[in-house]
This record gives structure tokens, sequence and C-alpha cells, in this order.
């Protein structure tokens, strides 16, 4: 049993009363948070699985493309018409609020209006690999985005829900024990004050009684 | 406004240029480590990074898992892939939940 170090007085017991009923109103409130970020967490977590294994999938499918389109193509000619990319991504971000954890929602602008501008060289000298290998390329584009921004979500989430998780059992194991534990040693120290000065003033009366009696046989007339 | 980097061996990232993102190409040496650190200072917003470099930098990279920027994201490359992208999902998991009860299957 371990208690705090605190004075058993009456003014300590209310403190640690009030303090009692907050730690539990506390831990309450930390589980149902701990308990919803989880639901949303797995919710997540299945869908960065797939997100990341079909991302995985086309890239591989990418890379195949231009492997073969550097195949076909000299080395030189194929960095030319890579090198200068006609389009420029710029990332706009706004922060969403989830159970308190913030996560990024990210908004992709592109430098020309038209997406899918996206050949940077011309037809004539490149080889059809490569038109094929940069629109698959494009077309995973969202989806890179989509899954930057999950898996960022669930690696926050995945700190919160440690963090408020050791709350909770910090609350639940030692906190909460704790304060119950020193309320009833506090209670029983009280107690044992009231019933011990209670005896006293019995014990008091008991002696006084005594002396009236024993005054009384001496002096039969004061009474 | 942020940019998006890709990082990681020329031959793999250099298909990522053509549609708009910055690529970093790096061959192995110290000086990949200060030009992915130098990705990280708040210019970008979100960093691809091959698996082989990833997992020489998974320390790096672990810092910045309770930072809301820069996303770092590990993408598979032409060679030399370890699986580091979905060993993350794994040790995340484990994290959150205390045991792996989504890959395990």
């Amino acid at each position: 049993m371990a208690v705090l170090n605190v004075n058993p007085t009456r003014m300590e017991l209310t403190r640690l009363k009030k303090q009692l009923t907050t730690a539990v109103r506390g831990h309450k409130l930390l589980k149902d948070k701990r308990d919803e970020l989880m639901r949303r967490y797995l919710d997540l977590i299945r869908e960065n699985r797939t997100l990341r294994e079909e991302v995985e999938k086309g890239i591989a499918e990418a890379n195949g493309h231009f492997s073969a389109a550097s195949a076909v193509m000299s080395k030189e000619s194929l960095d030319v018409a890579l090198l200068y990319p006609k389009q420029e991504a710029y990332l706009d971000y706004s922060v969403q609020n989830v159970m308190s954890v913030e996560i990024p929602v990210f908004d992709v602008t592109m430098r020309t209006a038209d997406a899918s501008d996206i050949y940077s060289y011309g037809f004539a000298s490149t080889s059809f690999e490569l038109d094929g290998a940069v629109s698959e390329m494009s077309a995973l584009l969202p989806k890179l985005l989509k899954l930057a921004e999950i898996e960022k979500s669930t690696q926050r989430m995945a700190v919160e829900i440690e963090k408020t998780r050791r709350r909770v059992n910090a609350l639940e194991h030692v906190m909460i024990p704790r304060y119950r534990d020193t309320i009833r040693m506090i209670t029983m120290k009280l107690e044992e004050n009231d019933r011990s000065g209670r005896a006293r003033l019995m014990k008091v009366k008991d002696m006084m009684i005594k002396q009236n009696i024993e005054n009384h046989k001496n002096n039969p007339e004061t009474i | 406004m942020v940019k998006i980097a890709v990082f990681g061996d020329y031959e793999s990232i250099k298909g990522y240029s053509s549609i708009g993102l910055n690529i970093f190409p790096c061959e192995k040496s110290e000086e990949a480590e200060t030009l992915f650190k130098s990705l990280l200072t708040g210019e970008y917003g979100i960093v691809y990074i091959t698996e082989e470099y990833a997992s020489l930098f998974a320390e790096e990279i672990e810092k910045y898992d309770d930072k809301l920027l820069p996303a770092i994201i590990p993408i598979p490359a032409l060679k030399n892939n370890n699986g580091f992208g979905i060993n993350r999902l794994k040790a995340s998991v484990e994290k959150a939940v205390g045991s792996d009860i989504i890959f395990n299957k």
C-alpha cells in the first residue's frame, strides 16, 4: 500500500478527495480518447496497408517501363528527355485535427494548368516505353500524395495512442490507488484520534465519579 | 507552399522528375546524409526516400514521426529493396496496439 506523504488532517482529506474525483474523471475521458483514437487508427492503418501495396506495385511497374525505355534509348537521350521537366508540383497543406492529433491534408498544384501536360520531350527522339512510364508515374502521383498523408497520420496517431495509453495506465494503476489508500489512511487515523479522545474522556469521567463517591463517603454532608 | 522531394539513387528516382517532383540523386557517401538532412529543414513537405537509404537513415527518420511536416515516406527503388516501408507500418501498429494485429496474418 503506497500512501502519499501528507499530514493526516481534515484539510488534506478534503483536498485529496477533490483530487481523486478529478483523477477519476480524467481517467474516464482519457480512456474514451484512447478507444476512439484506436478505432480510427485501425481503420486508417488498414487503408494505409492497401494503399502502400498499390503504390509499391505501381512504382515497380513504372520502374519496369523506365528500364525498358533505357534499354532502347541511350542514357544521354533519356537523361535529356527527363532532366528538364515541364511540370513542377507545389504542395499546399492544411491541418486537420483528429482527436487532438494534428494531421496534414495535402493538396497539390501543378505549374502548368493542364495536369496531363507531362511530356517534357518531343516524341520523335524518344521511345514509346518512356511515354508509358511517364504517364504511369503521373497517374501514381495522387496515390503517392494520399500515401504520404495517411502514413503521416498513422505515425502521429500511433505516438498519441502510446502517450494516452501511458497516461490512462498511470492514472488507473498508480495515481488513483495512491489517492484511495491515502484517503483511507487519513480517515482511519482521524477515526482513531476520535476514539482515543473519547476513551480518554470516559476514563476522566469515571475517575471524577469515583472521586465524587469517595468524597461523599468521607463527608456525607457534602454532595 | 512547400515542395516535394525525392531522394535516392539516380536510376530509381529519375522518373519522378517527369511529374514535377524535385529529385535529389546521390551515391553512397557521407554527402548523402548531409544532403538528406538539408531536405528536412522545412522547404519540403513530403520527402520520398528509397528504402535502401531509408534504412540507413532510420534514426533520423524516426525523429520526424511526431512532427507535422515533413512526411518522410519510403518508396521502393529498382534494387536493394528491403521492405522498410511495410516494416515501418508494422512497427507503428506494434507501438499503438501493443502487438501486431494487422500484418501477422
